[in-house]
């Protein structure tokens, strides 16, 4: 069994009678693989990753999700990120007044408590970001700021990297993590992320511009569209849809 | 900021609907007959030893009280009060103010509980490895002061720390000069009733010049059934002083609802500063809205002189009901009023609280900031007044007031008066109200938050400016309590 699967997943817009967004969605994700999804606007990646992770929007009417065997749909939004479940979110959101180090540092803290560690030392803590963040090049004065609150699109990306980093999930999900950065930043992010890749962490990777994928290079690509995964492929599926547009897939699914 | 994880430990420690400090201290105590009257008067003014004018100054107080109505404007609600069905007067029977050793056990034992040392030893281990600083300590239970800390030290300083009861008979020139000068004894119904009834509190004078040398504090603490505590609070700074003072207030739990009508009055000479911070835990009632404090204080400082200033910083997390407002009257030219408040409310508490900025002197300025929070079926208004006299040429203010709903059965209002007679007066006025945003919950929680610490970081994020303004020691105390205030608020 894959570390993360997902099979048949339908879900709708809680309460809402007619709206289905995902359509019988399948995906495996197994330990060490990135994952790249792409598609067109309101396909519904978004979507995947908020049910994903327990936003409580969205009603699932059908089909399951499982991580490590165990039901990922039945926990609680904490649970799951206390059993390595980390979004990063497409629009960040601010917590003004709870400077990003008190705010890392609950997380972590809150993490390790629900799998039975202790909490990290203070020194150990601030050792633990002081290296995380100087690979990321935020500066340690953000740190101090509220959560997001005056962020630019491009720092608001790299705290979410950061977090990451920090919170060593088990599996990233990461949103349009490529928007709103620049050339520079794109490859520091990059290889932020690329640094976290290991044999025992999955990825799915949402993006709409293969020139990410240049960077965190995917072992497998997908289209989705209308709420379903409508093709897989290697990485060359990326350029390929690069070129082509996704007339090909929008006609299909129609 | 460790202390958010502290919170969140305490809030998990304790069950829902269970206030900490509600435990009764079974101690002999000795009470007026019940109910008033002009003998229960002289009753209090006796037990105290005091002279004359001052049993004259009571009852004037209470001839007049007499003729008064129970005030109506604030937006709560509770049922009619039986003034005849409290007692007046408890105190405990062993005589107070005597060496700590004479101190019963047992009351000790209760500040002990409530974490504040009266021993000078404990206290100093306790506190100075906490914040850095010492704090002196005056301890009033039910109706007297039972120990105040640090006392020598202080005279040293020339600085006067004392309970009211004893300040009356040492140093009647100063309360005769000042008592009643801020709140006149007709101010309002219930500072009418304080004037007659009062039994004790805190008296603090700090003379020309002298930085205190240490935070001042009073505890106040009520213990029995159906007894009103009524204390009184009088703090000068002469000219050029600065003070720091903090009162915490706590209460058994009980189901009938006790009456703590407070006054405290400030008086800033010129040059002089006063900073008064208080942390109100008083027991707010139970999830249904029995029992609980009813807190009717008036608390009030005068800039009298140039240049002073007064500040006030509230963290407000108790009683069922809290009429209350803080104010500055600058009588000085440059003088200068702040008011700092946190006001939290869950069950069925409610809360009508805020200030008034009454701008007499020149260049004069003032500044509101206010955080209202409401969850569970309670009721936040924020209440203020801002107002220039004609010659108050360049009176500035500036306001903020956040209200922060959790859930949808509480409610937040905000009520500001605003009266310029001086068109020079620059006056600016912000309001918000918001929820907790179910994004920012599903954001935190995505981290690895429960519902409850999620709520508690956000909410500690919103009132982050005015925890700012506290001591340390108390900045840290006031986080939890914060917490604490919002269990079950969540989920
Ligand atoms: N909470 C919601 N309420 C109403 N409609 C929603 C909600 N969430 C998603 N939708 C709708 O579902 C569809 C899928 O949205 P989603 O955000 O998942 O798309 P996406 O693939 O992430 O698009 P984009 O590439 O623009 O980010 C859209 O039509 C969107 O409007
Ligand atoms: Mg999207």
């Amino acid at each position: 069994m894959a570390m993360l699967e997902i099979d048949n997943l339908h879900a709708k817009i809680d309460g809402d009678e007619g709206k289905e967004i995902l359509k019988g969605l399948s995906l495996k994700v197994n330990p060490g693989e990135v994952h790249a999804i792409m598609g067109p606007n309101g396909s519904g990646k978004s979507t995947l990753s908020y049910i994903l992770a327990g936003k409580e929007d969205y009603e699932v009417t059908d089909g399951s999700v499982t991580l490590d065997g165990e039901d990922l749909l039945e926990m609680e939004i904490d649970e799951r990120a206390a059993k390595g479940v980390f979004l990063a979110f497409q629009y960040p959101i601010e917590v003004p007044g709870v400077a990003t180090m008190t705010f890392l540092r609950a997380a972590l803290n809150a993490q390790r408590k629900k799998r039975g560690e202790a909490e990290i030392s203070t020194p150990d803590f601030l050792r633990l970001v002081k290296a995380k963040s100087g690979a990321l090049g935020i500066n340690p004065d953000m740190l101090k700021r509220g959560v997001n609150v005056g962020f630019s699109g491009g720092e608001k990306k790299r705290m979410e990297i950061l977090q990451m980093a920090i919170l060593e999930p088990k599996i990233c999900i990461l949103d349009e993590t490529d928007s709103g950065l620049d050339i520079d930043a794109l490859k520091v992010v990059s290889e932020g992320v690329n640094a976290l890749r290991s044999p025992d962490r999955g990825m799915i990777v949402i993006t709409h511009y293969q020139r990410l994928l240049n960077h965190i290079v995917p072992d497998f690509v997908h289209v989705m569209n209308k709420g379903r995964i409508v093709r897989s492929g290697g990485k060359e599926l990326a350029l390929e849809l690069e070129a082509n547009g996704y007339a090909e897939y929008q006609q299909d699914a129609a | 900021m460790p202390a958010v994880q502290e919170t969140v430990e305490q809030v998990r420690s304790i069950d829902v609907d269970q206030y900490k400090y509600g435990f009764f201290t079974d101690i002999e105590s000795e009470k007026a007959p019940k109910g008033l009257d002009e003998d229960t008067v002289r009753f209090i003014s006796a037990k105290k030893n005091e002279p004359e004018w001052m049993l004259e100054w009571r009852l004037e107080a209470f001839r007049r009280w007499q003729t008064m109505r129970e005030p109506d404007w604030a937006r709560v609600s509770y049922p009619a009060i039986d003034y005849q069905n409290l007692y007046y007067y408890s105190a405990p029977k062993r005589p107070s103010q005597l060496s700590i050793d004479d101190i019963d056990p047992e009351i000790l034992a209760t500040y002990e509980k409530l974490g504040i040392p009266l021993r000078e030893r404990d206290a100093l281990l306790g506190i100075e490895s906490a914040g850095g600083s010492r704090v002196a300590v005056d301890a009033v239970f039910d109706s007297v002061s039972v120990a105040t800390t640090f006392k020598e030290e202080l005279a040293k300083a020339g600085v006067i720390f004392m309970p009211i009861s004893e300040a009356i008979r040492e140093y009647p020139e100063l309360v005769k000069k000042y008592l009643g000068s801020v709140v006149p004894v007709t101010d309002n119904f219930f500072a009418t009733l304080n004037s007659a009834v009062f039994s004790d509190g805190s008296f603090v004078y700090v003379p020309k010049g002298v930085r205190c040398p240490m935070e001042l504090s009073t505890y106040f603490r009520i213990n029995e059934r159906n007894t009103g505590q009524f204390e009184r609070t009088l703090i000068i700074a002469d000219e050029g002083a600065y003070v720091s003072y903090l009162e915490g207030c706590t209460a058994p739990m009980r189901d009938e609802n006790q009456l703590h009508a407070a006054v405290v009055e400030l008086v800033a000479l010129a040059d002089a500063e006063i900073k008064y911070s208080t942390v109100q835990n008083w027991y707010p009632g139970d999830k249904d809205g029995k029992g609980g404090i009813f807190n009717f204080v008036t608390k009030r400082g005068d800039c009298r002189g140039d240049r002073s200033k007064i500040s006030w910083t509230q963290v407000e997390t108790g009683s069922a009901i809290t009429w209350k407002y803080p104010s500055c009257i600058l009588r000085g030219d440059n003088s200068q009023g702040e008011f700092y408040s946190i006001a939290i409310s869950n069950g069925r508490q409610q809360v009508d609280s805020g200030t008034k900025m009454i701008h007499l002197g020149k260049n004069t300025s003032s500044r509101i900031i206010s955080k209202g929070i409401a969850a569970g079926y309670s009721d936040n208004t924020y209440r203020g007044l801002v107002s220039a006299h004609r010659k108050a040429t360049g009176a500035r203010n500036f306001t903020n007031c956040d209200s922060l709903l959790i859930g949808d059965k509480c409610g937040a209002h905000t009520v500001p008066y605003i009266e310029s007679k001086n068109s020079s007066a620059h006056f600016e006025h912000e309001a918000t109200t918001s929820k907790i945003s179910e994004d920012q919950l599903f954001y935190c929680r995505q981290r690895g938050l429960d519902p409850e610490e999620a709520t508690a970081l956000i909410v500690n994020g919103f009132v982050k400016d005015v925890l700012q303004q506290l001591p340390m020691e108390f900045a840290v105390e006031a986080q939890k309590l914060i917490s604490v205030s919002l269990e079950g608020s969540v989920g």
